[in-house]
């Protein structure tokens, strides 16, 4: 059984197949430098967090819509080309990278039919940001996807961030993750799934 | 105060079937520790030593007469009979079980109260000052705004899962009394040279084990941006604040890291994009929020009282309670008044259900039926007429709370510490009880004059110890219980931080180190000095000297680094 959520636009929700792979990096050798305040250090200072190495040993599979980590797809794009153009290529970025970074090299984002964000752990929250960002200052329209460590107690939270699609955690169960989604009817604050606040939405009268 | 519309009421019902559901999935082993640890610590339940810990979110301190009595009731039937005020304005319960929050929520949800994100790394509980739309030199009452920022901070989904706890304080007042300059976000109100309201704007306060005072990151911000900024800031710190050290999580490290001009210019380039968006705050949102604290219906009344003016000159212990407890208010013929939860010789800011019950009947009878939680632990009726405070002080007495040491010595801010919270390095109940029996005699805390103590059981100073005009802080040194002591520290606007005068003591120490710092007081105050002043003018040195004299330093005492 599937355990992809996908968000239908009457904003129902079912478990369908999931026809993308996604493509790993290969274990680093280096030492991983995943440290969240570093990241301003890395934007300040242009340092990688993948290697060189990494990024050529990745191994892309031959054929199938594939979902490329973010280095991968900055440095081996000229690869990919064809299957970009024809919609068999997304995405993904891990929650310490630069969204400025996959700007920089993909200018129209809505070229790729999925984007997708992997959290480590469920108690990163920087993905809310990073899909706020995607919908809102980027402009990006197609699927959103969070993968990784994703529970059904986030998937309100993913929601309202703009993320349609979302892999539950192999042991969980997708099913009962369905009604997590709806866990509050009238929100008070704007978000992307709804950009007006309750006071703008309704004549709340005191 | 403000009441729920059907919006409110909807969101806290919806919040209890989730918590339950949350729960019972626990308890059926469908969620691990490590993945119920932060859906329950967003609804203030921490494990602790000897049970669980809920606590109860007062909003910006403010609460009705039937919310209290229905507190005193869930403390009766769900815990020991008794309840804590934090230093957070909420209220926690030492003893609930695990299975039964549930149904306190339930039960607080009956009179629209929840305890959504008083906990977690989230958004906290927005505090503010205790006298909020009573006090004289009130510029702008704070609490519509903070109302408004505590709905737009509720199950705000961008930022459900920060690095650590963030914490917002909102002021509006001349005399800062909601210590804005230590929290994440602080923001006072003032009026702007146009007459409008506006907003000065601090970041990357805090205390903890790096206590910073905050900066200004905006000297004047227009009020209906107040939601829109603090996304701005929220969303730099979410994105870039340190997540692999839980010690170096807190915005303030980020800011110290950037300095301040870097981390401004991030956040003025994220709220380009986010000024003027649906979340700015709407005049009409902001008056229909306000309404619910417009002034109360107050009765005409003269500025003195035959009857109060006789009972103050017939009744010392009434006139005493007066100078502590009593304090000026914007309307002729009112006052706000402090419920002291500071008696000596029991634990700072505990309160019986009797006790709870017995605030309310009096906010109920005396008090248009509302009180506050001040930061400082004690229960405030802030409408009082003046010719009511002789029968308000009698019942309060005859229940152990007219103690009239507001502002003084034994008026002790003071964590749960280790006798409750299982974060603590030592207890601090105790010490607290100690201090208040050594200056046991009410003429001579008087003539000590304004002084406030704080302790704290750990560096997470949930007891404000940095701030403290004398701070201790408990650390765990090879297993067992020292305490650091500071001196120095102050809040308010010219708020600074306590320097340590040396090497820890022992618990049985403790009273007579606080002794001889009053003593060296005492000896070298002038006229006017209150003991901070006497400390910011002569430095730490005479307090150091006295304390230690004595002392066989070196081996026999305890080196703290912490």
């Amino acid at each position: 059984m599937s355990n992809l959520i996908k968000l239908n636009t009457n904003d129902s929700a079912s478990i369908v197949e999931n026809e993308w792979t996604i493509v790993k990096l290969p274990a680093s050798q280096v030492e991983a430098r995943k440290q969240a305040g570093k990241v301003v250090l890395f934007k300040l200072t242009g340092e990688k967090t993948v290697t060189d190495e990494q990024i050529s040993g990745t191994v892309i599979p031959a054929s199938g819509k594939i979902i490329v980590p973010l280095s991968v797809f900055i440095h081996r794009k000229a690869e990919l080309q064809s299957r970009l153009s024809v919609k068999e290529v997304g995405v993904w970025i891990d929650t310490h990278e630069v969204l400025a970074d996959l700007i920089e090299n993909q200018a129209d984002l809505n070229a790729l039919p999925i984007i997708a964000v992997h959290v480590e752990r469920f108690a990163d929250g920087r993905i809310f940001s990073l899909g706020t960002l995607l919908r809102t200052r980027y402009g990006y329209e197609n699927e959103l996807r969070a993968v990784g460590d994703v529970l059904r107690d986030q998937l309100f939270f993913l929601k309202r961030s703009g993320f349609n699609s979302y892999i539950i955690r192999a042991d969980r169960s997708a099913e009962e993750a369905l009604a997590s989604l709806n866990d509050f009817t009238i929100p008070y604050q704007g978000a992307v799934d709804e950009a007006l606040p309750a006071f703008a939405r309704y004549n709340r009268v005191s | 105060m403000y009441k729920y519309d059907e919006i409110d009421q909807q969101l806290v019902d919806e919040r209890v079937a989730q918590y339950r559901d949350q729960t019972r999935r626990y308890l059926a082993g469908e969620l691990t520790e490590e993945e119920f640890r932060p859906l329950r610590l967003q609804n203030g339940l921490y494990i602790q030593r000897h049970a669980p810990m809920l606590r109860i979110a007062a909003p910006y301190g403010m609460l009705s007469s039937k919310q209290l009595h229905k507190l005193a009731d869930i403390t009766k039937r769900y815990d020991r009979d008794y309840g804590h005020f934090s230093t957070r304005q909420n209220l926690q319960l030492n003893w609930p079980k695990l299975e039964d929050v549930p149904e306190i929520l339930a039960e607080l949800a009956t009179v629209e109260m929840h305890a959504i994100q008083t906990s977690g790394n989230c958004i906290r509980n927005i505090t503010t000052d205790q006298f909020a739309g009573v006090a004289p030199d009130e510029v702008i009452d704070p609490r519509a705004m903070a109302e408004v920022m505590r709905q737009w901070s509720t199950f705000h989904p961008e930022f459900a899962l920060l690095p650590r706890k963030f914490k917002i304080a909102v002021s509006g007042a001349k005399q800062d009394r909601a210590v804005v300059q230590m929290h994440d976000i602080g923001m006072e109100f003032y009026h702007d040279a146009d007459n409008k309201v506006a907003i000065k704007v601090w970041v990357g306060g805090g205390l903890g084990r790096t206590p910073i005072l905050g900066s200004v990151i905006r000297e004047h911000l227009e009020w209906q941006h107040a939601l829109t900024y603090c996304e701005a800031i929220i969303r730099v710190y979410n994105l870039h604040g340190r997540r692999d050290n839980s010690y170096k999580a807190r915005i303030k490290i980020l800011v110290k890291a950037l300095g301040i001009e870097e981390f401004s210019k991030q956040v003025e380039a994220e709220w380009l994009h986010l000024k003027d968006m649906p979340n700015t705050i709407s005049v009409t949102e902001l008056a229909r929020v306000a309404k619910y604290f417009a002034a109360m219906p107050y009765d005409t009344l003269l500025a003195h009282d035959a009857s109060f003016d006789a009972a103050i000159s017939s009744n010392p212990a009434f006139a005493a309670w007066v100078k502590r407890c009593v304090h000026p208010h914007k309307t002729s013929g009112y006052r706000a008044i402090t419920l002291s939860l500071k008696p000596h010789g029991k634990a700072p800011g505990d309160a019986t259900s009797q006790q709870m019950h017995l605030v309310a009947d009096l906010a109920e009878q005396y008090s248009f039926g509302e009180l506050r939680v001040s930061h400082e632990q004690n229960l405030i009726l802030a409408d009082v007429k003046l010719s009511d405070l002789f029968i308000v002080w009698e019942k309060a007495r005859e229940n152990g709370l007219a103690t009239p040491n507001i502002g003084l010595l034994t008026d002790i801010i003071c964590c749960p510490g280790g006798d409750f919270c299982s974060l603590a390095n030592a207890k601090s109940i105790p010490i607290a009880e100690a201090i208040q029996m050594q200056f046991d005699n009410l003429d001579y805390l008087h003539d000590i004059g304004e002084i406030e103590l704080n302790i704290s059981g750990c560096m997470n100073a949930c007891g404000h110890h940095h701030v403290g005009h004398i701070g201790i802080l408990g650390v765990d040194k090879d297993g067992s219980e020292w305490y650091q002591v500071s001196i120095g520290g102050k809040q308010g606007n010219d708020a600074s931080l306590a320097s340590v005068i040396g090497p820890s003591f022992s618990a049985e120490e403790m009273p007579t180190v606080v002794q001889k710092l009053i003593d060296v007081y005492i000896q070298e105050r002038t006229d006017e000095e209150r003991f901070i002043d006497t400390v910011r003018r002569l430095g730490v040195a005479p307090f150091k000297a006295r304390v230690y004299e004595n002392k066989t330093l070196a081996k026999d005492v305890a080196e703290v680094t912490t």
